[in-house]
């Protein structure tokens, strides 16, 4: 056993076998391992949703196109869309909280290791769940039975009368697993980060990556009840009988919408604040200042929380409520901007005046801000409720999540991972191929993701297999489809990158980056216990006072 | 190396750049230009997406400003503190933060957002409180899987898929007010150059209206995934001139014709179990789960736009709907190709 | 080089106070059900009023004051047996404990004969009405989650029968009480919604 340990460790793996090297991963409460195997899992989702896109993206180039069936192409984006939130999202906010909280706070591991390993393997099994679907009832002499109600759906499609078969049980269960590991995960990283913080530590010097994750996880325990609530009241509906979204009974087909969204809205915002926190942590590091407003930072993101709880029927504004009720909800969505905008300004400021350093995780931050910026704006128009009544359900809106979340979560995201790759992993990631995978993936996303917003404006609505000639949608589909041809490209030279470099990359040291926070102290990768020594801080950047000794940040904050 | 490195990538940039802009300019035109069968948001012909035309533009002018401003000042500290060559040596000056400056930046949006929401209540107000004049024209819409039920309560009439309207030109408002209903799942009316989309929801009855200026064939699609054929639950709103639609009022008021030049047709349609979904007025054929089918040849398309109202796709489509719209409802009678031809004949009586 | 030993050593170990992990997760537990449970009230109270057929609510319901008062009583019984364990005593406590589970029992069993009565007298089932389905829906989650923290109190009772719990073990103890005083606090609020609101 310790001598599997220790070799895991040191990476001189040769003298262990696969069987053990399995067996290790399987068995593993460690932190470190737990989080490198979720947030691998989830590429390895996004790559199969991502080839799901590329198919339906084929589908649309031409009109009236014949390569895939009705049912396939609705299953496809179904599949698509709850594999890219559920199984590559949300696994990589659990991955990023569980890697690097312990690491930051100065702790040996999380609060509860056999419960984070548990929460691992209930998301693995949720998607093996949610896949197998495909051979499920009636399987495949039924061409399979993968759900096709669409990501968030839709009452009463979902009900026994309309979704016959067993598809959509597949969608709630498997949900209903991910959904406890989550769960689980989010009071582990809340646990950690209250209760482990080493000496010195105060709330407000903890990096703002953890504050960031803090409220993340707060927010998943607040909304993914509404989720999972909806989704046993629909398993009632469709076993027990029960009435909860049957319209033929009296029941509402709104609220169904209602309860999901109030978990959807905050969802979106639990996707993004990590894809902030990597870039909170990146930015400040490139441009060789601290993050500017840390204290504002903090509240601005506490905001957006409590806010978002407040803004979910703006992806309901068509289903007929009241003008007040409209009203109200633009009001909110509004409000929540303005926070949103005061991230971005930190982010700025904390550029402006600074030595700014172009390294790979620097340009992925850039583009997520130009990006995430036009996402924002976006977004307000889109909480415009009479201009939301033209552009939802179109590809505007589509278009507008994909900049988010591609634009948005994933740029940032790739930030993280270019800059903390070499911590885990010991060596740092080449770096030809990765300005070949980030030119490449932001020409392939602006050339899909800005067209597309052209065909929501000419009223190409959304989850449609197909369309006729002459609606002048034509030569934007077209367009749409090779950026992400591009894409797909610029992902496998990511792919080809991480694999490679984990042989051969250039040896990484502890902190190649000349970075401030605990995790840059640790050996790369670190060692099983983190510290040697439980550290104690007195600043937010204890690695800078002990590089300038002579102006420490405690004499300052 | 490096430099050449960024040489090449400066000058793909540029590639990508011009192409964005040839497709940008090559859509420009249908956005905002004038090419039929293009359903632009900003071709509006009708209240009430006249006025949310007018409020998207302040709307896009804002988020322009605030893009020019905000990505300017990016570019900006990009350039001007990048880092350069003998840098290595010193880390630049220190800065915590300012609350002047984090003040400023927060009080700006707040009013921008508030100028948001004076526009946003104003515009919803406007479309939402309107109240139906007497000269209004009521229909009710009714969603279903995969095609729309048009019922003219007042004036006794039904028909599918085609909503017929008359212009409301100089001469009086004559504005038509919809029910929405749906008969299985959610639906959504979205007609892009008339109005914004409402969703059709089972159990549930919303109501919007249109005033549209101008004579013309209108298109749209359901605009909620509603099953398989979704994408095939395609819209036409015909605005007629206000006289021209009183005329196709009374016409479509009429039972159906009493040509009988196709009986073998009208056999076989009454002695299969056509007559269980379909209905035509004056028949027995009294079916309540399909289109109605009295004036079938007065619309231009089949299956609610998967097809136009020829001879072969009225036949195509009779012998085995499934070619036509994969999934459909619509069950394959198992005709032979004779009966297929009379029952065409048939139909083709219905004007 | 700058490595991990390079930073200072433990300086205000003593005075470095921080919440206990386990009260933080079971706070964070406790917030999350609650979110589950409000969306299942939400429900009920929107489809108050709203079914088409079948028995309503004053027509069926009959208000359960001796379960509520059992349930509300174990809640004082189990801070009684958590002062017996600080205070050492075992017997009390694990007399204290085991009332806490027969009031919880008297409680399920006072459902059991009520959902019984509804099904075979009024023809109230899940899938009757929409009272039916929010009623039985709501009740059921809370019933539950009564059902899961008996089998977290009767796990403590053996384990402290067989004498393995011992006055250190205390702060353990407490996490189950909190989780127990949760289910109680939940109940006040569906007994409000469903016999006093509803009605």
């Amino acid at each position: 056993m310790a001598i599997q340990e220790v070799a895991l460790t040191t990476g001189r793996a040769s003298s262990i076998s696969l069987v053990d090297r399995l067996h290790g991963l399987v068995v593993t409460v460690d932190h470190k391992k737990l989080g490198l195997m979720y947030i691998g899992t989830a590429l390895i989702y996004l790559v199969v949703a991502g080839l799901m896109a590329v198919a339906m993206r084929l589908q649309l180039a031409v009109p009236v196109n014949t390569i895939l069936e009705p049912d396939v192409f609705n299953r496809f984006f179904t599949m698509h869309g709850t594999s890219m939130v559920f199984l590559v999202g949300m696994p990589i906010v659990a991955g990023l909280g569980n890697y690097l909280v312990p690491l930051m706070i100065g702790a040996r591991d999380m609060a509860f290791p056999r419960l984070n390993a548990f929460g691992y393997w209930m998301f693995v099994f949720g998607g093996l769940l949610l896949y197998f679907s495909y051979l499920g009832a009636p399987g495949l002499a039924g061409h399979g039975s993968a759900p096709d109600i669409g990501w968030f759906a839709y009452a009463p499609l979902t009900g026994r009368a309309f979704s016959r078969g067993n598809s959509t049980d597949y969608w709630i269960l498997s949900l209903l697993m991910t959904s406890v590991g989550s769960t689980v995960s989010a009071i582990n990283v809340i646990a950690t980060a209250v209760a482990l913080r080493c000496p010195g530590m105060k709330l407000m010097r903890m990096p703002l990556f953890v504050w960031l994750m803090i409220v993340v996880n707060f927010m998943i325990l607040l909304a993914l009840p509404a989720l999972s609530a909806a989704q046993i009241m629909l398993l009632i509906d469709r076993y027990l009988g029960g009435h909860f979204f049957d319209t033929q009974a009296g029941g509402s087909a709104v609220i169904w919408q209602h309860f999901f969204w109030i978990f959807g809205h905050p969802e979106v915002y639990i996707l993004i604040i990590p894809a902030f926190a990597c870039v909170s942590e990146v930015v400040p590091v490139f441009s060789r200042k601290p993050i500017f407003g840390y204290p504002v930072m903090v509240g601005a993101t506490v905001m957006i929380g409590l806010i978002s709880t407040s803004v979910w029927a703006h992806h309901m504004f068509s289903v007929g409520m009241t003008s007040v009720g409209n009203t109200f909800f633009a009001i909110s969505t509004f409000t929540v901007a303005v926070p949103t905008g005061i991230k971005i300004f930190n982010w700025l400021g904390t550029m402006y005046g600074g030595r700014i350093r172009f390294d790979l995780p620097m340009l992925f931050c850039i583009a997520f801000l130009f990006q995430f910026l036009i996402a924002g704006l976006t977004g307000m128009m889109l909480g415009v409720a009479p201009l939301n009544w033209q552009l939802t359900d179109s590809y505007f809106v589509v278009a507008h999540f994909h900049y988010t979340l591609v634009g948005g979560f994933l740029f940032g995201i790739f930030a993280g991972f270019y800059y903390w790759y070499p911590k885990a992993v010991g060596r740092l990631l080449n770096r030809r191929l990765g300005l070949w995978h980030f030119w490449l993936f932001v020409i392939g996303f602006h050339v899909t993701f800005d067209t597309m917003h052209f065909s929501g404006l000419l009223g190409m609505p959304r989850r449609i297999f197909t369309y006729d000639l002459g609606r002048g949608w034509d030569t934007l589909n077209f367009v749409t489809t090779l950026g992400a041809l591009l894409q797909a490209v610029a992902i496998l030279l990511f792919a080809i990158n991480v694999v490679r470099s984990a042989k051969k990359g250039k040896l990484a040291g502890n902190d190649p980056w000349d970075a401030w926070t605990l995790e840059w102290t640790t050996s790369s990768p670190p060692p099983d216990y983190n510290f040697a020594t439980t550290p104690s801080v007195r600043s937010r950047r204890p690695l800078w006072d002990l590089k300038h000794p002579e102006d420490p940040d405690w004499q300052y904050e | 190396m490096r430099i050449r490195h960024h040489k090449i990538l400066r000058t793909l940039l540029l590639f990508a750049f011009a192409f964005a802009c040839v497709v940008f300019a090559g859509h420009v035109e249908p956005v905002l230009g004038n090419t039929d069968g293009v359903t632009s948001i900003f071709r509006p012909l009708s209240q009430p997406a006249q006025e949310i035309k007018e409020t998207s533009f302040l709307v896009l002018a804002i988020c322009a400003v605030i893009f020019v401003v905000v990505a300017g000042l990016l570019v900006y500290a990009l350039v001007r503190f990048r880092h350069r060559a003998g840098d290595e040596a010193s880390e630049p000056p220190q800065v915590y933060g300012s609350n002047q400056i984090e003040l400023a930046w927060t009080v700006l949006p707040i009013l921008i957002v508030f100028v948001l929401i004076l526009v946003t209540t104003r515009t919803i107000a406007d479309i939402q409180n309107r109240k139906a004049p007497s000269t209004a024209v009521q229909a009710t819409v009714v969603g279903h899987q995969w095609w729309w039920e048009i019922r003219y309560p007042e004036l006794g009439i039904v028909t599918a898929n085609e909503l017929h309207v008359p212009a409301s030109d100089g001469r009086g408002s004559q504005p038509t007010f919809l029910k929405l209903q749906s008969a299985d799942v959610a639906h959504s009316f979205w007609v892009p150059q008339l109005a914004g989309k409402t969703d059709v929801i089972p159990n549930r009855e919303n109501l919007m209206w249109i005033e549209p200026t101008k004579p013309g064939t209108y298109l749209g699609n359901c605009a909620e995934y509603c099953g398989t054929q979704h994408a095939r639950m395609l819209l036409r709103v015909v605005v007629h001139p206000p006289d021209e639609f009183e005329r196709w009022a009374k016409e479509q008021q009429q039972s159906a014709s009493a040509d009988s030049s196709a009986p073998e047709g009208r056999k076989v349609f009454f002695a299969n179990s056509c007559v269980n979904c379909h209905t035509i007025s004056g028949t027995s054929a009294q079916g309540k789960f399909g289109p109605d089918l009295t004036h079938l040849m007065s619309r231009a398309v089949l299956a609610s736009g998967a097809a136009p109202n020829t001879t072969d796709n009225l036949r195509l489509w009779i012998r085995d709907p499934q070619k036509i719209k994969l999934g459909c409802l619509m069950p394959n009678m198992q005709l032979t190709d004779e009966e297929v031809n009379q029952v065409v004949a048939y139909l083709q009586t219905l004007k | 080089m700058i490595n991990d030993a390079s930073l200072p050593l433990t300086l205000e170990a003593s005075d470095w106070k921080l919440p206990s992990s386990r009260k933080v997760a079971i706070v964070c537990l406790i917030l999350t059900e609650t979110g589950l449970f409000s969306i299942f009230v939400a429900a009920y109270l929107f489809y108050l009023g709203k079914s088409l057929t079948g028995p309503t609510p004053s027509e069926v319901l009959e208000t359960p004051i001796i379960p509520t008062i059992c349930l509300l009583g174990s809640s004082l019984t189990i801070m009684l047996a958590e002062r017996a364990l600080r205070r050492e005593n075992r017997r009390p406590f694990q007399l204290w404990w085991a009332i806490t589970i027969l009031l919880a029992v008297v409680f399920m069993g006072a459902t059991a004969i009520e959902w019984h009565r509804l099904i075979t007298v009024h023809h109230l089932t899940i899938s009757t009405n929409l009272f039916g389905t929010t009623f039985y829906s709501l009740v059921g989650l809370h019933a539950s989650h009564v059902i899961v923290g008996l089998c977290l109190l009767t796990l403590v009772l053996v384990f402290s029968l067989r004498g393995l719990v011992t006055p250190a073990q205390h702060q353990r103890i407490e996490m189950v009480s909190w989780y127990w005083h949760f289910v109680d606090a939940i109940w006040v609020i569906v007994f409000t919604v469903v016999y006093v609101i509803g009605r």
